[in-house]
């Protein structure tokens, strides 16, 4: 782990070495709980819960929030938006944003950029099923956020059918607003990965998972069933 | 199977890949046997939403199917419920490359029935959006097209002069994309001061960037690889498929609705239509490349040209009035009030008016009953007529050189499903 990089960084040195210390008889500093009382596996284990584990997620956060993998999926007006934050102005590069992947098992964020038909909605929700955890969903532009300035029969905002964690506002927005809200979502991110809002609207445990020998969740939503292609 | 369904949906629900695998698994058969894929509407390379089945032997492309509708907005429905000029943001929106000129072909087939006469400053001011706006497209088409074939360095140039485009559009509207500058019977806004000495220093510097585009691609060995000779078609078969723009001047037909039926007063500027000569996906590259520099000439002339004058017409009936009038004149107080509310009303009648877009003819056909909304407006775009050719072009060849036809096409799905 680079120690120095991150403010809890450097905090989890000292304790990792403070924890081996106390295991021979020595003493936890700046430890508000009082692991004075516990001895021998329970002290170990309570110093790799307590300590050595929270700071992990955190320099795990702090790693994830720092490359997220877009995936390339583009809709409409606003995905030409999208394609130049990665051009030379707005170079989201900066920030370690770049690479787009083309298949949403390789992708870990997907920005809705454009308007969401109905005919649309049942594919963008497989695409975001088929990404692995941690994922993460920005809406882009009014369409896909309110339907925009259509607001008609053809169209579905995308908090009906799937889970968004930043909506981006604007028809279509600038691509420093588009940034703005990449960057919102990398403190969420950063700040609490477990402070609950993902669990809020239901975005934990959406992964399509396979049927058949050896998968057990047979009964599981979201499994594509033999040679059904609708939707494909 | 459902019965309640469609034709349309229990044909497209009918596909099954399951078959197909199997008998894949037979090694005799393999060669001989066809095999479709699905392809979209999510994929880096459709360009957008679009779907296609293709049917493959080995790799040799036999039969393709596109499906659509995967954006479908229901922008000309939606235009039937809005006054006219509350129709031009809609519109805007389904080419979303192309807005300017989607305004001006509803704008201008509004204008005829209404039969207001445009100031000739907005019709020059029209010539230099909707110039540079072709520009843009281009570079869109240009660097997503390069990134298809693996060059993705050339991304990066064309999305820095796009930015530049962008900015001037910024400059004059207040926005980048969907501008809504174009009024009916004029421009919203004069351009502002210091617009034109951007504009003159864009177009000094643009064919140099051109020229560079040029040299990075039009003697590359794999450029020349993927596009000469490859799923070329005639002028003729286009011509029956209806394929306009670029796509036909490729292959040799000098059609061009700038020169062959002007509007917004193409007369009076000088410039050449660019064609190919055997219709391959080279001169497809080639042709756009050699427009990019015709528009830029087109806008410098119009830039020097640029008569003095009002920017729109002076019709109350169709312009809002300047604001300075509403706080002395009880009359444009009165005809602000109706055209904000109401809006205008148009003589009944019907009107298809097309214009050269940078894709081909987008036409656009409005029909008028008298009230201040229209009865019907629909849009003539040229993607959805191109598509069709796809399948004739590229069967029988590669599916590699599918994916570069497909880009040499250039589709825009917001135009074909709108």
């Amino acid at each position: 782990m680079e120690v120095r990089r991150t403010p809890t960084g450097h905090e989890s040195l000292i304790h990792r070495r403070s924890a081996s210390e106390l295991l021979r008889g020595g003493d936890i500093n700046g430890l508000t709980v009082p692991a004075q009382e516990l001895t021998g596996e329970e002290l170990e284990r309570h110093v790799a819960e307590r300590v050595l584990t929270t700071t992990l997620e955190k320099a795990v956060a702090w790693a994830r929030s720092n490359s997220f993998f877009p995936a390339t999926f583009g809709l409409a007006c606003c995905a030409i938006e999208m394609m130049s934050i990665v051009a030379a102005r707005v170079d989201v590069a900066r920030f370690g944003f770049e690479a787009f992947r083309a298949s949403p098992r390789q992708a870990d964020l997907l920005i809705l950029s454009g308007r969401v038909s109905i005919k649309m909605a049942p594919v963008i929700r497989r695409i975001y099923d088929q990404m692995l955890e941690p994922k993460w969903a920005i809406s882009m532009g009014a369409c896909c956020s309110s339907m925009g300035v259509f607001n008609n029969y053809a169209l579905v905002p995308a908090d009906k059918f799937m889970p968004i964690d930043v909506h981006v506002p604007g028809c279509p927005p600038r691509p420093e607003a588009l940034m703005h809200g990449v960057l919102k979502l990398r403190k969420m991110v950063q700040d609490d990965p477990d402070a609950g809002w993902r669990e809020r609207y239901g975005a934990i445990g959406t992964e399509e998972v396979l049927t058949g020998e050896g998968y057990a969740q047979d009964t599981a939503v979201n499994v594509p069933r033999g040679s059904d292609t609708t939707g494909a | 199977m459902n019965s309640n369904l469609s034709d349309y949906r229990r044909r497209e629900q009918s596909i099954t890949m399951a078959p197909l695998q199997e008998q894949l698994s037979d090694v005799e058969t393999v060669g001989q046997e066809l095999f479709t894929i699905n392809f979209g509407p999510h994929h880096p390379a459709t360009h957008g939403v679009l779907r296609l089945l293709v049917t493959l032997e080995g790799e040799v492309v036999r039969d393709i199917k596109p499906i659509i509708g995967y954006v479908h907005t229901g922008i000309e429905k939606t235009a039937e419920d809005k006054a006219y000029w509350k129709v031009i943001p809609v519109i805007e929106r389904m080419d979303y490359l192309s807005y300017y000129f989607n305004s001006m072909a509803f704008i201008g087939a509004v204008e005829t029935l209404l039969e207001v006469e445009v100031p000739k400053r907005a019709q020059y001011l029209r010539v230099i959006h909707m110039e540079l706006n072709r520009i843009m497209s281009h570079l869109v088409w240009l660097g997503t097209s390069a990134l298809d074939l693996g060059a993705i360095s050339m991304f990066w140039y064309c999305f820095r002069e796009r930015e530049r485009i962008l900015d001037l559009f910024e400059f004059s509207s207040g926005q980048r994309m969907h501008t809504r500058y174009f009024q009916i019977g004029g421009v919203i806004e004069d351009i502002p001061t210091g617009f034109a000495e951007k504009l003159r220093a864009f177009v000094e510097e643009m064919p140099t960037r051109i020229d560079q585009y040029g040299a990075l691609l039009s003697r590359n060995e794999i450029v020349l690889q993927r596009l000469r000779g490859t799923c070329p078609l005639n002028a003729e078969t286009l011509l029956t498929l209806g394929v306009t723009g670029p796509l036909l001047r490729a292959a040799g037909n000098p059609w061009d609705l700038r020169k062959a039926a002007p509007y917004s007063s193409y007369e009076d500027f000088d410039f050449k239509i660019p064609i190919g000569t055997v219709g391959d996906n080279y001169d497809r590259y080639a042709v756009r490349r050699a427009e990019m520099y015709e528009s830029v000439k087109i806008i410098g002339q119009a830039l020097e040209g640029l008569p003095e004058g009002p920017h729109i017409t002076s019709d109350r009936k169709v312009a809002l009035p300047p604001r300075h009038e509403l706080a002395t004149s009880m009359e444009a107080l009165i005809h602000h009030f109706k055209l904000v509310t109401e809006g205008m009303r148009v003589p009944p009648g019907e009107i298809y008016y097309p214009i050269e877009g940078p894709r081909g003819e987008l036409g656009c056909f409005v029909r008028s009953d008298g009230s201040s909304k229209p009865a019907r407006v629909h849009m003539r775009d040229p993607s959805f007529v191109n598509l069709q050719a796809l399948a004739h072009m590229a069967e029988g060849s590669y599916i590699a050189d599918l994916i570069a036809t497909l880009a040499m096409l250039d589709p825009i799905l917001g135009g074909i499903d709108r």
